[in-house]
């Protein structure tokens, strides 16, 4: 191996190194280093804030999940109630028809039964008359003759027993 | 298209197989006999000029400027004036001092006649002047320094304007500093001072693989062995030596000098534990030169088969090698600037851990 000159090799390599590192230092790796840190960082930084963005997205999630159950059993009970509410309606007014049928039957059958009394009152009179004047009629006509008014005197007698 | 696209890739990668192959081909020349071991030297060491290509028997180098340190003081000159000499023979001659190079060392002249062969060598100082010359490897490093501030500052740039997932050269970069971030420094130094020693990690780490990958590329302006530098893999773990020593806390240093073992056992384990401060260091420059070197040299002999062997049908058998050894080389670059980053940050881990008292 040809050593051309220790000195000249060891006080070159001394002299640029020492250079290149300085300006290496200074231009090179301190940006670099700065640079790639900071990149880092904001990359944890932005993953740990995706992370609790996550985590928030869940919680909301959670919140809708529960807002939603919440509304399904609102309008569960709110059904159930119009269904309650429709039954009673019906029943109260089926309640109410029947009474009021009840009501107008009792009515129609009492005036029915007035009308019938007063129906047969006047059928009463009305008999009562005619047989007045039928009687009246056959009275006339049984005594129009002397034999005839004799002959019920007679039977009039002999029906009257004489104690 | 896809299939297209693939024997286009692949005639790519065969081309940048067989590259070296010409590269060696024409090194030689006709009358020389081929020596290998000259070969690898020459090409896992550093050179005065950069070597591009060979034209009907004349080389074609990038001429770098040599800057000596003599007696006279300062003194430049392009690397042109040897006109490729390397034994010793061509003498230069600038501002009335005399040069020769021999084995790429350059020697005053004067002095050079009068060494014995075993006193040749870079170490010799006494007959050579100082030479900081803009050597092959340091305009390679100039060169990586240069790719990674551009590639790094663009990157940067990107950031400012893009708040968002990082695209383009930054999404391809960043996850290589994320890994040096989460993989090499907080597990070794610690969540709390790791930030302080992050820009050093980073430095190392990307400098240590770009050129690793400069050098399994093997053509000009690439094709250097930096990393397989000895004297470069010091000035590294040197480094990391300084950085753990200056801010090792009284913890490590009471470790050190008064370690938790029985005072009798004082005289061996005080000067073992000073020692371990420089073995450690030690092993990361000798590690990393060593995994280099070793990828190199063994390359460029299966590729200098062909040549010993003298024989065409050599050359699928070792170029398929090179190209397993070449992938391989790919992950030995990464893994070695893996394995330098993570020991680095792991020493300056121990240096400045806070120990609960055992």
């Amino acid at each position: 191996m040809n050593f051309t000159a220790p000195e000249s090799l060891i006080f070159w390599t001394t002299i640029i190194f020492v250079i290149f590192f300085f300006l290496l230092k200074k231009f090179a790796w301190k940006p670099i280093l700065v640079a790639v840190k900071s990149r880092e960082e904001s990359i944890n930084n932005a993953l740990k804030s995706a992370e609790k963005a996550k985590l928030e997205m869940q919680n909301l999630q959670a919140d809708n999940q529960k807002l939603l159950q919440e509304a399904r059993l609102e309008r569960e009970s709110m059904f159930k109630e119009a269904r309650d509410i429709k039954v009673k309606m019906i029943e109260d007014a089926k309640g109410e028809a029947q009474d009021q049928a009840n009501k107008i039957i009792e009515q129609a059958q009492a005036a029915i039964e007035s009308e019938k009394k007063a129906a047969i009152a006047e059928l009463k009179s009305q008999v009562a008359n005619l047989s007045i004047e039928i009687a009246e009629k056959v009275m006339r006509a049984e005594l129009s003759s002397n034999d005839k008014q004799l002959k019920l005197v007679e039977s009039m007698l002999g029906e009257t027993k004489f104690n | 298209m896809v299939i297209a696209k693939k024997s286009i890739k692949l005639i790519a990668i065969l081309i940048f197989v067989m590259l070296p192959f010409f590269a060696i081909a024409s090194d030689g020349g006709e009358n020389k006999e081929f020596n290998a071991s000259e070969l690898i030297n020459d090409h896992i060491g550093d050179s005065h000029e950069f070597h591009i290509a060979d034209w009907h028997g004349h080389p074609i180098s990038l001429y770098l400027p040599v800057i000596l340190w003599t007696e006279n003081g300062l003194t430049v000159f392009s690397s042109s004036k040897f006109h490729h000499d390397n034994s010793g023979e061509h003498v230069v001659e600038v501002n009335g001092q005399e040069f020769v190079r021999h084995n790429e060392v350059i020697y005053y002249a004067d002095k050079y006649e009068t060494l014995s062969e075993e006193d040749k060598g870079a170490f010799n100082f006494e007959a050579r002047p100082l030479d900081f010359s803009i050597t092959k490897l340091v305009f390679s490093m100039l060169m990586s320094a240069l790719i990674l501030f551009l590639l790094f500052t663009a990157v940067a740039r990107s950031y400012k304007n893009n708040k968002q997932a990082p695209k383009g050269l930054a999404g391809f970069m960043e996850p290589l500093v994320t890994f040096v971030r989460d993989d090499i420094a907080i597990p070794n130094i610690g969540e709390k001072k790791y930030a302080k020693y992050m820009p050093y990690l980073l430095t190392i780490f990307f400098f240590i693989w770009i050129n690793n990958l400069i050098g399994l590329i093997p053509f000009f302006p690439f094709s250097s062995n930096l990393t397989g530098n000895i004297f470069f893999t010091f000035v590294l773990s040197f480094i990391t030596f300084f950085i753990t020593s200056f801010n090792g806390n009284k913890d490590y240093w009471k470790h050190i000098l008064t370690p938790p073992v029985p005072k009798a056992l004082y005289p061996i384990m005080v000067p073992i534990e000073i020692i371990g401060i420089f073995t450690k260091p030690f092993a990361l420059m000798i590690r990393l030169f060593a995994n280099i070197t070793a990828g190199h040299i063994i390359i460029l002999s299966l590729i200098s088969l062909i040549f010993i062997f003298k024989s065409v049908f050599i050359a699928p058998v070792s170029g398929a090698f090179v190209l397993f050894m070449s992938i391989l080389e790919m992950l030995v670059a990464a893994l070695q600037a893996y394995v330098f980053t993570l020991l680095s940050a792991l020493f300056i881990g121990q240096a400045v851990a806070e120990h609960d008292h055992h």
